[in-house]
């Protein structure tokens, strides 16, 4: 029975990996993320579980071929967007903008002789 | 409704989402408490809103903020709330956060059961897959009871995905609901042969982890899961099995030796560490198991020990800890190719990792001999005094202790080593097992009588620094082992050299601030040693002295008298009472030290730690009988005061009794012996008859060897262990010398000496004789003691429950509880719990799952008998005699089957072979016969009601279609609920000695009925039979129709072409057949509550019609069963010997009918939505009820 998974960062490589070598956990966040970092694991906390329920599944090993792991994913996110369709679009936006990290935006702009005057924005956060 | 889509979105836009709480907390790191507090406030504003996203997105941050360790447990319901959308995003949000939250502590998680059950029969996959993965976290004992049988469904889904999470929860679900293990373990079984890969790795994975702490109920597997082995390559499910033969080889042993071979050839070929760990490690256990008489696997156990020195000599720490974890399992049985590996061992004690310092300490533990015991505990002493940590040194501490100690000092070979050995370890600062120490000594003095003296010796100079002991600021464990000191002082204080000495050291004012329990052992050992010095006193005449040391009792015995502890106090001023009166007598001449040491008279024992357990309930004694009647409540109450008012007074008035003299003691002491010795329970001391044979001659004829006395044995302070290690060589060095001479005057006369134990130790320990001729004193058992070791088990093991014989055919009253509508509690009838699962069942096979459905049914077909019971709980109408017919070919691969376990496991099955073969005969007629009759089949299967009335005939849905004398068709009709369609399955059984192929089945389509045939095919084409017959096998097809109308009855013509071929040829047969289509069979069982059917009769829109069927003497339970059976309805009420009943048509037309039965008549009244669908059907009716 699989009570906790712990990643290591072990300079790249996670430690268990050579032993559990069919356990391919690490490697499909490899995969799901394109080279997963911490940072990842700690912004996406839900997605790494919804990964992790595809390998494990209360304590038991539920997967072990990555290539059929990675589809069900994909499966899901695919049906995920679907669902999505026009009501996400605005929240997609929203968190882009959120990402651009305003405070940092030059108060005046200046183009040649145009003047522009950027209102105090205060963080979203 | 759009714009109120976006609007709410737009609103979404300015909470946070997830990576916004993660950044702001990433972002507020000095006062992040206050921030969460914060979000979390924010976070129930959200949850207040109606959008639906605006809650999900609340929950999955709450999801992280419970990672964080914040208690979310107040939005429970909230997450429920989000479970329940119908978008698959925020449902997984939802299962999520339950998953991560809930347990069985949450109390509106029974809320969820019905939302579960909703998802687990959704038609997308993922709705079902993530209700199951949410289930698997949080399910409870109700849960696994009311979802188990949806669960048990889901396992034969069509989509591999659901089926291995299906497979993969059911262990979870056996854990929670031990009940369901027995009629879900047919169909596990069955999934360790799907076709897909992902549900045989779920299937063994959750058949291992049951079989792992059962093992002896999953032998019959063996075969299976060995064929699986050798062809399986996913390593996972590899070790899984081999992990599971491991758990299995100790109860068949001849596994074991099927399995060397391969498991071999999989530790050369693998390049997987976990793999070979686990072979090495199953390997081993089968050699354990075969450790009898089998000499030849020494190569096994080197290749194993080997490749776990690759192990241990990796630099990984993890590897390095399995390969000695692995080792110590080999050293069990195989102690000497691992004590070759003594090197590599003793390095990893100089290991930086403390773990695998730990396991190195455990394979010394085995290690150890006679011949190195001393080196090895030399170098852990070394340990002991370098280690830093506390824990660590401790579990030193206790390792040399258990080294020393193990199979009662087996490997001791020098008692007087031992004893500094303990001597030194109480130097030891702040240990916590100072009471471990303190056993050893006193297990040690007590039972190696030769050794007292040393001991006592040793032991009053410990008691004489005491204070180095006592003294230290943790006083905590160590000071313990004074308590052994004074106890060994006090009761063997014959052998104390200064007897006058170690007294006043016992009675020392710094003594009263040890732990009361010790200072206990003090005082009355403080009696036991004056006793004996008054006794030498007076035998000395030395009157004078004894009394200096009663005085010297009177004086100091006070500062106990004053102590907190109550056992001290008493203790002490009884004994200061005691010498007192010595004084007196003392005083007045008379000798007094006689009496005085009667008290301590006789030897006290060591007595095992489970004898008081063990002394047999002699017969005709009811511990559990009360002796006297207990009063009643009323009468005690009025007691009560009063008996304790007595009981005080009287207890007042015993205190005040005079002091009772030795004389008075003594007598009562010699009344309580023979008490005892008439008492049955009371281990008596004198009756074990090694016991007397120690007791005769005493200690003297033991032939102590003289040890050398140009070494002082007193050392001044604490002793030195090293020395005696010296001793200890030279001694053996002149023992080998005279042995040697010995040798030479008479060579092979000695050898066997006499051994304490029965153990061999190897070879070169045989030379080395021990020190002290030693008897071990064994602890001692009541007579007749049971040997039963059962209070070994641990009642709390919840995989105890789990512990079921599989392999029982199924009760009726095991079948696992099926979904029930709350508001149904009226309708009593079991038919209704079984039908919602038909409804699910019927539902599948249907047109594009067919073949895939086919397929599954023909593998289905080929599997265990158990599977019948199991199906039978949810698809009376089909499957039993389905499963009946089907039987003869079952046999058939059983028969293979066995055969090759045969080869496999060579006699024990054979007696079980045998008889299973006698069965089969009968098992071939009875299935035989069944097919000829088309009416019969079992009773046992029909679970439509309880069968309480009488037997019930056998019944079959299946009816004869057509027969010459190749092929004999047998059919059988259900309807399914949606389009109109009704699935005919046929049976083919070959009558023949050829094999028949290229079956097909051509229909003439009516205007009304058609058969249903694959894309692309004209309607006079043949729908071919997706197998071939060998002979005497039959097997079944299933073909779908589509329907019109179904009020009328139908006949459809058709014919069956073949091709049977045997030695002599080929020939092309054909078989015309006549399918009719009753409109009973039109019908579906439907469950139907009483209110909803009394609904439909007030209605008003039906039509009725109804029956009389006279001479019916038939039971009224079995007569219903039997409507039920025949015409797919299902009861809804019955009240004595009447009963309302329902059914449905698959084009949705209500029937409704009102059975009664008279004295012998039955009167069937109906009422339908087409008047002439229930006048067919009522006809039909008649005619089954005719025959009753």
């Amino acid at each position: 029975m699989i009570q906790a998974i712990l990643v290591f960062n072990n300079h790249g490589k996670p430690r268990l990996v050579r032993f559990y070598q069919h356990f391919v956990f690490v490697e499909t966040l490899d995969k799901c993320f394109e080279n997963v970092c911490e940072l990842d694991l700690i912004f996406h906390m839900d997605k790494v579980h919804y990964i992790l329920q595809e390998v494990v599944m209360g304590g038991m090993v539920l997967e072990t071929n990555m290539n059929e792991i990675v589809a069900q994913i994909e499966a899901q996110n695919r049906l995920e967007k679907s669902e999505g369709g026009l009501s996400a679009a605005p929240a997609r936006a929203v968190s882009a903008v959120k990402n651009i990290n305003l405070p940092e935006i030059p108060r005046n702009i200046n183009i040649g002789d145009l003047n522009i005057k950027v209102p105090n924005l205060s963080q979203f956060v | 409704m759009a714009l109120k889509m976006v609007k709410g979105s737009i609103d979404r836009m300015f909470d946070k989402n997830l990576q916004d709480l993660v950044r702001g907390i990433r972002n507020h790191k000095e006062d992040e408490a206050k921030y969460i507090s914060q979000c979390i406030d924010e976070i129930k504003q959200e949850l207040k809103q109606d959008n639906i996203a605006v809650k999900a997105n609340a929950v999955c941050k709450l999801t992280y903020l419970q990672m964080l360790g914040y208690d979310i447990s107040w939005a429970a319901f909230n997450i429920i709330e989000v479970m329940s959308a119908s978008k698959f995003t925020f449902k997984r949000i939802g299962y999520l956060a339950a998953s991560q939250s809930f347990h069985e502590g949450t109390d509106v998680i029974m809320l969820t059961t019905n939302q579960i059950r909703k998802d687990l029969s959704s038609p997308s996959q993922y709705d079902t897959g993530v209700a199951l993965t949410g289930l698997s976290c949080f399910v409870t004992p109700d849960l696994a009871r009311d979802l188990a049988n949806d669960i048990m469904t889901l396992m034969s889904h069509t989509k591999p995905y659901i089926r291995k999470k299906a497979v993969l929860i059911m262990y979870k679900v056996f854990l929670k609901y031990p009940e369901s293990l027995r009629p879900a373990f047919p169909r596990l079984k069955e999934k360790l042969e799907d076709p897909d890969p992902g549900v045989q790795s779920a299937a063994v994975n959750v058949i291992c982890e049951l079989a792992r702490r059962n093992p002896k109920n999953y032998l019959s597997l063996a075969p299976l899961f060995f064929k699986l082995m050798t062809s399986s390559t996913n390593n996972w499910v590899l070790i899984k099995i081999i992990k599971l033969f491991g758990a299995l080889t100790p109860l068949e042993p001849r596994l074991g030796k099927k399995l060397i071979e391969p498991l071999t050839n999989l530790i050369h070929s693998t390049s997987a560490m976990s793999l070979l760990y686990e072979c090495v490690n199953t390997v081993i256990a089968v050699l354990i198991s075969l450790s009898s008489g089998m000499p030849n696997h020494s190569a096994s156990i080197q290749l194993c020990v080997q490749k776990l020195r690759i192990l241990i000599e990796d630099s990984d720490q993890n590897l390095k800890y399995l390969g000695l974890l692995a080792m110590s399992k080999i050293l069990k049985t195989h102690p000497k190719s691992v004590q070759s590996h003594k090197d590599l061992i003793l390095q990893c004690l100089d290991d930086k990792d403390e773990s695998i310092r730990l396991r190195a300490l455990d394979l010394l533990y085995g290690m150890v001999s006679k011949k190195n015991l001393m080196e090895i505990v030399k170098k852990l002493m070394t340990h002991v005094d370098k280690a830093e940590g506390t824990t660590y040194r401790d579990e030193l501490l206790t390792k040399i202790i258990d080294i020393c100690s193990q199979s009662n000092y087996q490997h001791i070979t020098n008692f007087e080593w031992y004893i500094s050995i303990l001597v030194e370890l109480t130097r030891l600062e702040g240990t916590r097992h100072g009471h471990l120490i303190a056993a050893q000594m006193l297990d040690v003095a007590i039972r190696v009588k030769a050794i007292r003296k040393f001991a006592v010796s040793q032991m009053s100079t410990l008691l004489d620094n005491a204070h180095l002991v006592a003294s230290s600021t943790q006083r905590n464990g160590i000071c313990e082992v004074l308590y052994a000191a004074t106890w060994i002082c006090g009761e063997f204080s014959e052998h104390l050299q200064e007897p006058q000495h170690t007294l006043e050291a016992m009675l020392r004012p710094k003594v009263t601030t040890l732990p009361g329990h010790i200072q206990a052992v003090y005082v009355q050992n403080v009696v036991k040693l004056y006793a004996s010095i008054l006794q030498q006193k007076e035998q000395a005449a030395e009157t004078e002295a004894a009394q200096a040391v009663t005085q010297l009792m009177i004086d100091r015995l006070p500062q106990f008298v004053q102590s907190a502890d109550l056992e001290v106090q008493e203790r002490a001023s009884c004994i200061l009472q005691l010498v007192k009166h010595v004084q007196k007598l003392q005083a007045k001449a008379v000798p007094v030290a006689e009496e005085v040491s009667a008290l301590f008279a006789g030897e006290l024992n060591p007595v095992a730690p489970k004898a008081q357990k063990k002394v047999p309930v002699p017969e005709g004694l009811d511990l559990d009988a009360w002796i006297n009647e207990p009063l009643s409540d009323s009468e005690s109450e009025d007691e009560k005061p009063k008996a304790m008012f007595h009981e005080e007074e009287q207890r007042q008035a015993k205190h005040r009794l005079p002091e009772v003299d030795e004389e008075e003691l003594a007598r009562r002491r010699e009344a309580r012996k023979q008490e005892q010795a008439n008492n049955p329970f009371y281990i008596k001391s004198s009756p074990s008859p090694q016991k007397r044979y120690q007791d005769s001659p005493g200690v003297e004829h033991i032939p102590v060897v003289q040890i050398d006395l140009s070494v002082p044995l007193k050392v001044p302070g604490l002793p030195l262990s090293d020395q005696y290690v010296r001793l200890e060589e030279e001694r053996r060095h002149r023992q080998r010398l005279e042995k040697d001479k010995r040798r030479k005057k008479r060579r092979d006369k000695e050898k066997k000496g006499k051994r304490r134990h029965g153990s061999l130790p190897t070879e070169s320990d045989e030379d080395i004789a021990p020190a002290q001729q030693v008897d071990i004193v064994t602890e001692e058992m009541p007579e007749n003691a049971l040997p039963s070791d059962e209070d070994d088990k641990d009642p709390n093991d919840p995989y105890r429950a789990l512990d079921i014989d599989l392999d029982k055919p199924l009760a009726d009253s095991e079948k696992l509880p099926v979904q029930k509508h709350r508001n149904a509690e009226n309708s009593k009838s079991p038919e209704k719990e079984d039908v919602p699962v038909v409804e699910k069942k019927s539902k599948k096979p249907k047109k594009k799952e067919k073949k895939h459905k086919e397929k599954e049914r023909e593998k289905e077909k080929k599997k265990e008998k158990e599977r019948k019971d199991t199906l039978s709980v949810n698809t009376h109408t089909d499957t039993a005699p389905k499963d009946e017919v089907v039987e003869p070919r079952r046999e058939a691969q059983d028969e293979e089957d066995e055969d090759q376990d045969q080869e496999k496991k060579p006699s024990k099955h054979k007696k079980k072979h045998k008889k299973e073969k006698e069965e089969r005969p009968k098992d071939k007629k009875r299935s035989r016969k069944k097919l000829l009759g088309s009416e019969e089949a079992p009773g046992e299967p029909v679970q439509n009601g309880a069968l309480e009335e009488g037997p019930l005939p056998p019944m079959s849905s299946y009816s004869l279609l057509a027969e010459n004398s190749y092929i004999k068709m047998t059919y059988g009709i259900q309807g399914s609920l949606q389009d109109s369609q009704v699935t005919v399955s046929i049976i083919l059984e070959n009558l023949s000695g050829s094999v028949l192929k290229s079956m097909e089945l051509s229909v003439l389509d009516s205007l009304n009925t058609r058969m249903a045939r694959p894309e692309g095919s004209s309607v006079h084409d043949g729908v071919p039979v997706p197998f071939q017959l060998p002979p005497g096998v039959s097997n079944e097809a299933q073909f779908v129709f589509t329907v019109q109308s179904i009020v009328m009855a139908q006949k459809l013509k058709g014919t069956l072409s073949f091709i049977a071929k045997d030695d002599e040829g080929a020939t092309h047969e054909k078989l015309d057949f006549k399918l009719h289509f009753s409109c009973s069979s039109y019908l579906t069982t439907t469950p139907c509550y009483s209110d909803a059917f009394a609904k439909l009769l007030e209605s008003g829109d039906l039509s009725m019609s109804s029956i009389r069927v006279d001479g019916i003497s038939m039971s009224f339970q079995n007569l219903l069963t039997k409507i039920c059976f025949h015409h797919h309805f299902s009861v809804v009420e019955r009240v004595d010997s009447c009963a309302s009943m329902y059914s449905r048509s698959i084009q949705g037309h209500h029937i409704c009918l009102l059975v009664k039965k008279g004295e012998n008549s039955v009167s069937v009244d109906g009422k339908c939505s087409d008047a002439t669908l229930l006048s067919n059907v009522l006809e039909e009716m008649k005619a089954t009820l005719a025959t009753c």
